[in-house]
């Protein structure tokens, strides 16, 4: 069987499969579906200084071949993260990414602080949720700030940064190039695509919010092409998302240039989707006659 | 472990003109994961379809590795579409039983109140406690009228308001809910139905200090609270999630502004 392992930035990986911040809670919910330590990581939900509890409601819109949401970073802060759920996720193999989200470069500052000290594997770097007024996809549409937050966060953090990127501007590769350049050991994308539902009948948005971002099986076309560019561009690993929901499309955004990939949205709808994946990418692989997943990524060969 | 089971419909039917009844073969599910009537299961309505469909269990039973689930239905858009196209013998994905229901006592005394396509899951209520609920029901017309002699049979009482007057008491439900409470003491009230039905129901059963529960809905992803969208506001300025700490919730702590 090909081997599965993979290093992100240093930090090793059982199989490139991890799940997307987000989607998966702090792994308590999906825990009780599956061993989550199968997997190669987890993203946590993405974490503010202080506890915060989102927009309201109605959060979620359905779209063809995926779905809208608005949640807009509902979490328990930071500090109850490390002392409530981090010492749970502790005890299991899994790398554990924290997924942070700040108002001002000096709270993400001060959450990398607190997250290496308190242990976790990696710090992903939110500078594109498309939910949150301030901050957010601010930081992820202009390179200056970007790298600014990068900078900020590598000045800090004592484990690797991932910053994970907006697929919400026009050109990709500058932002990408912006935050490798201020230190980002790795490379996140994409978050969700900005969109929006309207109820005929009541000529109103769906989403309390207006709009959301939008996730699913929709998507993982521009994901893929965001992912090929980001590649070319810079020389840092790339944790690759969205829209994936079988091992074929795993391999898709491997072949594309990512190093590990992950799930997210699919989990809704087959809450043993990350294992599923997994294991179709594992058949995939020993098919392929494979002796490492690692000789997927970046192998596309364009025309 | 939690499992989604692949569950085959028994039997379907249609208790009015516009509601779909399954009988599903649900496998031990109710042994592993019945705690409360107001459960609910999130159904796979399709391949192409992200979105899995909340619906409330309408009455479930254990039975020997094939325990069985009643659901009941109405058409609201092309995941609900999807379902009611399925036919006995047909296999459905189905997560479940999920959430928390109402608190009840087997030996309790307890008003129920239903509105629309929210009085299904009322009928798990009056079974848990046979014989010893009242249930007023309220329906926009005597087409909409669903399960009135399953209720007759489970109920000590029933009554039925429509909005048009076609059957029963013309109205809604607070007037023969306020007639019941005025003449019985009950150990809670216990509702399901549309949100404007749902503070009315509350606020009828404040006015009599009685302790009132509610089923609430909101438009829902995961089902298992991983992901946070079907959040409902709280008077303690948080939001909790319908699908992990509800559908259920004490009326009190509903912020019915939010």
């Amino acid at each position: 069987m090909a081997d599965m392992r993979v290093r992100l930035a240093g930090v090793e990986l059982k199989n490139p499969i991890t799940v997307a911040s987000g989607t998966f809670g702090f792994g308590r919910e999906y825990g009780a579906f599956f061993d989550i330590a199968r997997l190669g990581g987890i993203s946590v939900k993405g974490l503010t200084p202080l506890p915060r509890q989102g927009n309201p409601s109605p959060r979620i819109a359905e779209t063809p071949l995926g779905m809208l949401n608005s949640v807009g970073l509902q979490n328990p802060g930071v500090d109850a993260f490390i002392a409530q759920e981090l010492p749970e996720l502790k005890k299991k193999d899994i790398v554990i990414i924290a997924n942070i989200s700040g108002n001002t470069p000096e709270e993400y500052g001060e959450m990398c602080a607190k997250l290496s000290a308190a242990g976790v594997d990696m710090i992903e770097v939110n500078i594109s949720c498309p939910n949150v007024k301030a901050g957010g996809l601010a930081y992820g549409t202009k390179p200056e700030m970007a790298a600014e937050v990068t900078e900020i966060a590598k000045k800090y953090a004592t484990v690797p940064v991932m910053v994970k990127l907006s697929p919400n501007v026009t050109d990709i590769t500058e932002i990408a190039r912006a935050v490798e350049g201020a230190g980002a050991d790795a490379i996140s994308l994409i978050n969700t695509i900005r969109g929006m539902v309207i109820d005929v009948n009541t000529r109103r948005p769906v989403l309390k919010m207006n709009t959301g971002g939008l996730s699913g099986p929709a998507i993982l076309p521009v994901a893929v092409r965001m992912v090929w560019e980001v590649a070319s561009a810079v020389k840092v690993p790339i944790l690759g998302m969205g829209g994936i929901s079988t091992g074929t499309d795993a391999a898709q955004m491997l072949l594309a240039g990512a190093t590990a990939v992950a799930v997210g949205a699919a989990t809704f709808a087959d809450p043993l989707a990350p294992v599923r994946i997994l294991e179709e990418l594992e058949t995939l692989c020993d098919r392929q006659g494979l002796k490492s997943v690692t000789e997927l990524t970046g192998a596309v060969r364009p025309w | 472990m939690q499992v989604n089971t692949t569950c085959t419909i028994l039997t379907k039917d249609a208790p009015n003109p516009h509601a779909v009844r399954f009988s599903l073969d649900v496998g031990n599910m109710v042994r592993d994961s019945f705690t409360a009537p107001g459960q609910f299961v999130h159904i796979r309505c399709g391949e192409e379809r992200l979105l899995r469909r909340p619906i409330s269990v309408c009455a479930c039973q254990e039975n020997q590795g094939h325990d069985t689930l009643t659901i009941v239905f109405e058409v609201r858009g092309a995941g609900t579409d999807w379902l009611a196209r399925r036919e006995p013998g047909d296999k459905l994905d189905v997560l479940g039983l999920l959430g928390h229901g109402f608190r009840m006592d087997p030996k309790g005394r307890y008003l129920l109140v239903g509105g629309g396509i929210g009085v299904p899951p009322m009928l798990g209520c009056a079974q848990y406690a046979p014989g010893q609920c009242d249930a007023v029901l309220g329906f926009r017309d005597s087409e909409h009228i669903l399960l009135p002699h399953e209720f007759n049979e489970a109920c000590l009482s029933l009554a039925i308001a429509t909005e048009d007057g076609s059957f029963g008491e013309k109205g809604f439900v607070t007037g023969p809910m306020e007639q019941l409470l005025k003449e019985n003491r009950y150990d809670a009230v216990l509702s399901c139905g549309p949100k404007p039905m749902l503070r009315a129901v509350w606020e009828l059963a404040r006015q009599y200090d009685t302790p009132c529960q509610v089923s609430m809905e909101e438009r829902m992803a995961c089902g298992v609270g991983a992901c946070l969208g079907c959040a409902t506001a709280m008077t303690d300025g948080t939001m909790k999630h319908v699908c992990k700490d509800g559908p259920v919730f004490d009326a009190s702590e509903v912020d019915w502004n939010g």
